[in-house]
């Protein structure tokens, strides 16, 4: 392929963020009319490089070159990428619902006569537009009244509407089914043969095998290799090596597990999606903690790991269909977060700021908020004893603030993390669900929140780790599932995890023999 | 120095919250003493003041049930319409169906539940926002009070009447005095007292120490010294006159209300909704019960008002409670709660109630029309929410954080790590 010319260099290209370095020396070279996949794990950086690509990050916020068409582009925001015929489609599409397909595809970019929108011109264009990506609809048709599928298409149509040359892909798969996967593929293939480029980030390894041409591996923010799939007979197996590359070290605390008998249980759970009813976020997924037991939930974005936990913890997510929850040897239904809680169950979510703490409240009143009547006493809070419990809390989790009167918005996010485990300790557990435990946390606080989980288990309490870092998962849990496309695909013991078993079984939905 | 320090940090409880409401005190007394001068001390004369209370009390509870509704995240348009929908149908039941007027209070405060429950159900149960909710409650219960009274008014009996322009009774040695206006000043000031040893009490089981004793010594003084001022002012009006009985009610709510909101779980998730209601219904809150309870409450507090105002003016009208919504919604924020919710207190609420009812009167008291009044208490509404704003936008607390600023040296040193530090690389690991 190195005669093809080149169409776009990224250059050591570094992007830092406040304390993080989420790009450190990329390179990316795109040649024209390929299909450029881009693979890493969650936090790779692959986002961040094609945000820095199409001008999300404007030329100036981070050091590197983007060469593209020969010449070096200085985009200073998306119009002006989007001039230079760089189109990106994320992936939450950015279409407005109550407007028609035409009236979206040309959005910003309406084609005028005299001033006024000329509504016969642009629906002509559309229907020519919508041909082309094999979208068949009334161009009047409502976004909201077609499937996610087709809303991904006028997406693309609206990409051409702004004559595209390189086309980006931000996991277009992701919430289509297999058959709507299968279409937008083949219409890649098309583009490729009329001569656009596309990159394509995907999480779905079999689609990138048996599309792509090129492979950028990305890991920790650097450029791990660029493979050509046809030349290095690259394989989903490759891949995966590539991704998830990287030793262990010892970021744990030691822990000798103490593992009792099973206790908590979930069997055959079905939900589907809150608003598209067609859509099964949980299939029919069954899984069991033993007390003294840390359980790990491994899956990619999407994959509906937090829709389980968080449909579990009181249906706090989701139509629920149908499945049983048995602890301590009794079936228990739970229809309300407040039933989880009095049922002994926690959930640490994966949000802290948007939906774990109230960012108004001060240490103290977050401590309690989960369970205000143990600070209660006929009715009357006791601020001495709120006081007391969040103090007591503040010195065993070491949280770092002058005192629990601070805010918790003025916490650093290992702290506001430390507030919400309290939290959630306070209501005394007897399951912990916890989502992405560590996200946006440094190392040394993440290794403390390693030992509060562990010293957690050992005082007989289950605890479920859900997190996208798979050294994480093996480093800390006793036994991890594996979770694709809403479907628990695997369960693997903590001696037979390693990256690349767990990372196989959570692309696939092949069910593997469980041990 | 030192000594300065300690009464800044202490004197209003020293916290930031509190910050806020010592500039609105702080506010609330310029304003007084500004007036006292020049309206050459009508301003704190016993009539005016017996006045000031009597004109202003149904807009203080007002403020109250609105401060709740505020801090949920809503709005209520409808509590003038509310106030008046119940005033004639009590005025009417009196009338026409000569029910006792004690049955027909409890009567008025049960129509204000049923109006409450109608709203909150829309609010809560289906979802639609309370400013259009509240908003067709405007027009609907508007539109009853004049269909119900035929656009008439309805006049109300004597004892009623007590509720709104009744005062405490006469009785004892005479002192010159009311002496059971100043009786309640005494309650006040053991009450003060008594909070004080409570709160230093409890600053010692929190094992923080309490503030230094002179501090507390001062801060009750202040506070007693206020009291008794005012239980004398109260007290030596007019014979016949004295603390007056709606004042007394709104004492009442006031006491109660504020417990509520402070140390109950149930005032506590209002907060928690206001903050964050994603993480308030997965801390178990109920979500849906609580803005139910808040949207009733204002209703039930509403019809209170209402009755007060009738009571007052001895006859129920059609245009009663004209633009009450936005005298108790203006109060709430002056006293500073914050638009998007989960920020404020009912003490800041009556403070800012009362920023506005003195300016209303000593611009009166002046002899500025209502034309110029109007004008003067938009622009200070505008003004006080946005130098609030402006200083939260400079990371700065408010009015008297900026007004003490030249004398502060430490405290508010910044937190060890901006906490948006880590936000940025967050997202981007969560999509990368």
């Amino acid at each position: 392929m190195s005669d093809v010319p080149i169409l776009l260099e990224m250059r050591s290209i570094t992007k830092e963020f406040p304390g993080v370095k989420a790009l450190s020396d990329v390179n990316l070279v795109v040649r024209a009319g390929e299909i450029h996949a881009i693979c890493g794990e969650n936090g790779a950086g692959k986002s961040t490089l094609m945000k820095v690509l199409s001008g999300v990050y404007p030329h100036g916020s981070y050091d590197g070159k983007i060469i593209y068409q020969g010449s070096e582009s200085k985009f200073s925001d998306i119009r002006a990428s989007e001039n230079a015929g760089i189109v990106i489609i994320h992936q939450e599409l950015a279409l407005i619902p109550g407007m028609s397909i035409a009236e979206n595809i040309f959005l910003g970019n309406e084609p005028r006569k005299r001033g006024a929108i000329d509504w016969k011109a642009a629906n002509r264009m559309a229907l020519d537009l919508m041909a082309r990506v094999g979208l068949e609809e009334d161009p009047d048709t409502l976004i909201k009244d077609i499937g996610v599928g087709k809303q991904q298409l006028v997406e693309i149509a609206k990409a051409f509407a702004k004559d595209v040359k390189l086309l980006i892909l931000d996991e277009p798969t992701a919430a289509l089914n297999e058959a709507d996967s299968r279409h937008l593929l083949d219409l890649l293939r098309g583009f490729r043969s009329r001569g656009i480029t596309s990159i394509m980030i995907s999480h779905k390894l079999n689609e990138i095998e048996a599309i792509a041409d090129q492979i950028t591996i990305l890991r920790d923010g650097r450029t791990v290799e660029t493979l050509d799939v046809k030349a290095d007979g690259v394989d989903e197996d490759r891949i995966v090596r590539g991704m998830v590359g990287r030793e262990l070290s010892s970021r744990f605390p030691d822990h000798t597990p103490k593992i009792g008998d099973v206790f908590f249980e979930v069997r055959n759970w079905n939900v589907r999606h809150p608003i598209s009813a067609d859509r099964q976020v949980c299939k029919n997924e069954s899984f069991v903690v033993r007390r003294g037991e840390i359980v790990g939930f491994a899956g990619l974005m999407g994959a509906g790991r937090t829709e389980l936990a968080m449909s579990v913890f009181g249906r706090s997510y989701g139509v629920y269909e149908s499945g049983t929850i048995i602890k301590d040897g009794k079936e228990i239904v739970l229809k309300s977060v407040a039933d989880a809680i009095d049922n002994g169950l926690a959930y640490v979510s994966e949000d802290r700021k948007a939906i774990g703490l109230n960012l108004l409240d001060d240490i103290k009143s977050s401590t309690v908020a989960a369970k205000l009547s143990k600070i209660s006493h006929h009715g009357v809070l006791s601020e001495v004893e709120e006081y007391q419990a969040a103090e007591a809390y503040r010195k065993e989790l070491r949280t770092k603030a002058p005192t629990v009167d601070e805010s918790v918005s003025k916490l650093s996010g290992g702290n506001q993390q430390k507030v919400v485990l309290a939290k959630w300790m306070f209501t005394d557990p007897d399951l912990l669900i916890l989502d992405e435990p560590t996200r946006g946390i440094d190392v040394g606080a993440k290794y403390e929140i390693y030992g509060i989980i562990q010293r957690l288990a050992d005082q007989g309490k289950g605890v479920v780790v859900i997190s996208s870092e798979l050294p994480e998962l093996i480093g800390l849990c006793d036994r991890i599932y594996t979770v694709f496309e809403g479907a628990i695909t695997g369960e693997i013991a903590r001696a037979d995890a390693t990256p690349e078993t767990l990372m196989k079984q959570m692309t696939s939905t092949k069910k593997l023999a469980t041990r | 120095m030192s000594r300065i320090k300690d009464l800044q940090k202490n004197l209003f409880g020293g916290t930031t919250s509190n910050a806020r409401q010592f500039g609105m005190i702080f506010t609330l007394v310029a304003i007084v003493v500004l007036f006292q001068i020049l309206t050459d001390g009508l301003t704190l004369r016993s009539d005016n003041l017996i006045a000031l209370f009597q004109q202003n009390s149904y807009i203080l509870i007002l403020a109250i049930g609105m401060l709740m509704v505020i801090v949920a995240g809503h709005i209520d348009l409808s509590v003038g319409s509310v106030a008046a929908f119940a005033g004639i149908l009590v005025a009417k039941s009196m009338a026409d169906w000569s029910l006792p007027w004690p049955v027909a209070i409890l009567f008025g405060l049960a129509i204000g539940a049923i109006i409450g429950a109608w709203q909150g159900f829309w609010v809560a149960y289906i979802g639609v926002p309370a400013f259009i909710v509240t908003l067709a409650g405007m027009l609907l219960f508007r539109g009853g009070n004049q269909y119900i009274g035929n656009a008439n008014t309805i006049p109300v009996p004597e004892g009623f009447r007590e509720i709104g322009s009744g005062f405490l009774p006469e009785f004892g040695p005479n002192t010159g005095y009311n002496n059971a206006t100043l009786l309640l000043g005494l309650a006040a000031a053991v009450a003060v007292v008594w909070r004080e040893i409570q709160a230093r009490k409890t600053r010692r089981a929190m094992d923080a120490d309490p503030a230094p004793m002179w501090i507390s010594i001062l801060r009750m003084a202040i506070m007693v010294g206020v009291i008794a001022f005012a239980a004398l002012r109260f007290a030596s009006g007019r014979v016949g006159t004295s603390f007056p009985i709606s004042g007394i009610i709104l004492l009442v709510l006031v006491i109660a209300y504020s417990f509520y909101t402070r140390n109950t779980a149930g005032g506590r998730h209002i907060y928690a909704v206001g903050g964050n209601s994603r993480a308030a219904e997965l801390s178990g809150v109920k979500l849906k019960r609580v803005n139910f309870f808040v949207m009733m409450n204002m209703s039930v507090l509403a019809a209170l008002a209402g009755m007060i105002f009738v009571a007052r003016s001895a006859a129920s009208g059609p245009q009663d409670g004209n633009g009450w919504e936005l005298d108790a919604i203006a109060a709430v924020f002056i006293g500073g709660a914050a638009v998007s919710g989960g920020i404020g207190t009912i003490s800041g609420s009556i403070v800012g109630g009362l920023v506005m009812a003195v300016l209303n009167n000593g611009l009166q008291l002046m002899g500025v029309g209502t034309d110029r009044v109007q004008i003067i208490k938009g622009l200070v509404l505008l003004l006080a929410v946005a130098i609030d704003v402006y200083n939260k936008s400079q990371g700065r607390f408010s009015i008297i954080g900026s007004l003490m600023r030249p004398f502060r040296r430490d405290d508010s040193a910044p937190p060890a790590s901006p906490p948006d530090a880590e936000r940025e690389p967050a997202k981007a690991a969560v999509s990368g």
